[in-house]
């Protein structure tokens, strides 16, 4: 799989490449308008993360040329500007998904995860690891074929989990992916604990081959046991 | 008090003044033209009675008014020849039509002399003078009568006239009145000839071009403002995550990045906070479709189902309205989901939360500490009334100043040991 980040910001460029390396992905990377256009033209990429504002020109521009040019989407915009017309006008022109930064590594790679999975798998939306099953579309987890039933916050933490398997899901990342955006309350470590408690109680008790581990007490880790 | 009322009160006062210094005026010119008419007859009065007296004499010894107008009485020759015909107003008992007894009428009175062959005579006149109240009464009714006439054209012309004359005014003023910055697309025209209307007209859109421009500038500015300070957040979030997952760290340094997570997490709460408060306050969420409040509020609900369970917090809801209202969808979800998880957080154990909708509004009541809010300062950006580290103090800030964009009013009050957050939306 081959990821294309166009980004400006040195710093954020290295942080998103170092971390989707480790989820084996092939990265590039282009700091400028001028840049990306060429990459994109000269080679195909599996996902492609992009920013808006770019020096000599614009991230809207190059969604543009990609249509015109009939290559396969698989486009998230990662963008400062949190901004309605410019969400509208990306996924409009083809853009799968709209990352607001600053964001959580593990979000972004939740994201990338799931616009691959979306769009290659037609149909079925699963995620099978070891003796587990997680349907996206029935929203239902299956361990050793027996349905297991979660609640909305536990399916979409699981969810989380399986698409950041083996990597460290920060607490504030976790918090903000069950919360949504405009949150006001940072209080709700308590119930991220309680949720994930209650989550590995299940796991154990249906003898699920994966288990989360905490962190030092900055996060957590789903591993195959 | 509005354009034509003023300009009524101004006129109704200062002809009332030009009223009353003209009939002042005007009554003593009034007074001193009757005199003087009356004089002419009384002289001419004279001449005929002198006349008479010459062929018959037995007009010469009326010696009293009893049954007449006039006296005559004999005087010495000398002082006949040195009396000069006077006016004067006097005072006499007489009955006149309205009168039931005599009464001092006002007279005026014309004294002169006269001489026949053998003897010199002196003459009196009077004619009954007009009655000074009695004019004074009958020129105050015509005076109001004429005020009141008066007032009622101005009040006729006012509506009329100035209605009319005023109408291109009115009409820019509706206009400046729906005129969104950044998003109506004309300036507000008069459709006029008069020149302090064009010149209103456009002055009005010069000053409109220039905010626009400035609006402008600083949608930009805020936007540049959010990428420079979201993208350092971005970048040190990010590197500290990679960090983290290096590994190797003992317990006590894990605890400090843990503190530095959350303290950079606050950092971008607060500025997206920020950045959408900037946004609402400067009215740049403006995609209103209709909204219903019942789907917004049961949305928000099942979003929430699993942390009210976890807090002890049962949330009901009664009164199914249709109350609709035309918002930005994503404001409407802000606005009902701050409140609701207000009242979630700042709840007690086995508390409740009750919603209740209505044709007009929605109100939010929750069990909570028994301290009632400083309902002057709760809306109020960065209002921390326990003094909660993570929280932003922006949450109710967010809520007012959604409810202000769409001119809902938003209440707040402790009572039976709940805590209430009323919305009137109209």
């Amino acid at each position: 799989m081959k990821i294309l980040i166009v980004e400006d910001e040195k710093g954020l460029r290295e942080s998103i490449a170092a971390s989707l390396s480790k989820e084996h992905f092939v990265i590039e990377t282009a700091s400028d308008f001028h840049s990306a256009t060429e990459k994109i033209e000269d080679y195909d990429y599996d996902c492609i993360l992009l920013d808006i504002m770019l020096p000599n020109g614009s991230g809207l521009q190059i969604l543009e040329n990609l249509k015109t040019a009939g290559k396969s989407g698989n486009v998230i915009i990662i963008s400062a500007k949190d901004s309605l017309d410019d969400k509208l006008k990306g996924l409009e022109l083809g853009a799968d998904d709209y990352l607001t930064k600053p964001f959580h590594l593990a979000e972004l790679n939740a994201r990338v995860k799931a616009v691959l999975r979306r769009n290659k798998f037609d149909g079925k939306n699963t995620i099978e690891i070891a003796n587990v099953i997680l349907d996206l579309k029935e929203r239902s987890f299956l361990v050793n074929q027996e349905n297991i039933p979660l609640n909305r916050k536990e399916f979409d933490i699981l969810n989380y989990f399986l698409l950041n398997i083996n990597r460290l899901v920060t607490r504030t990342a976790l918090a903000e992916h069950v919360w949504g955006d405009h949150i006001d309350q940072a209080d709700n470590f308590d119930f991220i604990y309680y949720q994930i408690k209650n989550l590995r109680k299940k796991l154990q008790n249906a003898n699920a081959d994966i288990e989360i581990e905490a962190i030092y007490g900055i996060g957590y880790r789903l591993i195959k046991k | 008090m509005k354009l034509l009322n003023k300009s009524l009160f101004w006129l109704s006062a200062s002809v009332f003044i030009i009223i009353g210094v003209w009939s002042l005026v005007f009554y003593f010119n009034l007074l001193a033209e009757i005199k003087e008419s009356v004089d002419e007859k009384l002289d001419n009065y004279k001449r005929q009675i002198i006349y008479q007296a010459e062929k018959d004499s037995s007009l010469l010894l009326k010696s009293s008014f009893n049954e007449s107008f006039f006296v005559i009485r004999e005087i010495d020759f000398n002082k006949a020849i040195s009396h000069k015909d006077r006016y004067k107003d006097t005072l006499m008992y007489m009955q006149d039509a309205d009168d039931t007894v005599l009464e001092l009428e006002p007279v005026r009175m014309l004294s002169t002399a006269f001489q026949t062959k053998d003897n010199s005579y002196e003459l009196q006149i009077i004619n009954s003078m007009v009655e000074e109240d009695d004019l004074l009464e009958e020129l105050l009714r015509d005076v109001i009568a004429l005020y009141l006439i008066l007032i009622a054209s101005i009040i006729i012309i006012n509506n009329v006239v100035l209605r009319r004359l005023w109408k291109p005014f009115y009409s820019i003023l509706i206009q400046l009145k729906n005129y969104r910055i950044g998003y109506s697309k004309s300036f507000p025209e008069a459709f006029t000839d008069t020149k302090e209307f064009m010149d209103l007209q456009n002055a009005v859109n010069i000053l409109l071009k220039h905010n626009t421009e400035t609006y402008n500038q600083q949608k930009q500015f805020i936007e540049n403002a959010s990428h420079e300070l979201q993208t350092p957040l971005a970048i040190v979030t990010n590197k500290l995550e990679l960090l983290i997952e290096k590994g190797n760290f003992q317990n006590h340094q894990a605890e400090d990045i843990s503190e530095i997570m959350i303290i950079i997490d606050r950092l971008t709460r607060l500025n997206k906070s920020l950045l959408l408060l900037t946004k609402i306050e400067n009215k740049q969420f403006l995609d209103n479709k209709t909204v219903s409040f019942n789907e917004v509020v049961h949305q928000i609900i099942g979003d929430l189902e699993e942390i009210a369970a976890f807090k002890n917090v049962i949330i009901s809801v009664s009164g199914k309205s249709g109350l609709t209202v035309e918002m930005d969808i994503s404001l409407a979800h802000i606005l009902i989901s701050n409140l609701l998880r207000n009242a979630i957080f700042h709840n007690v154990s086995n508390g409740r939360v009750e919603i209740e909708l209505s044709d007009n509004g929605i109100q939010l009541k929750n069990t909570g500490s028994n301290v009632p809010l400083d309902s002057g300062k709760i809306f109020s950006r960065f209002y921390k009334q326990d003094k909660v580290q993570n929280n932003t103090g922006l949450g109710l800030a967010i809520v007012k100043a959604i409810c202000d964009l769409y001119g809902f009013t938003i209440t707040y009050r402790n009572g039976q040991d709940m805590h209430c957050f009323e919305i009137h939306v109209r």
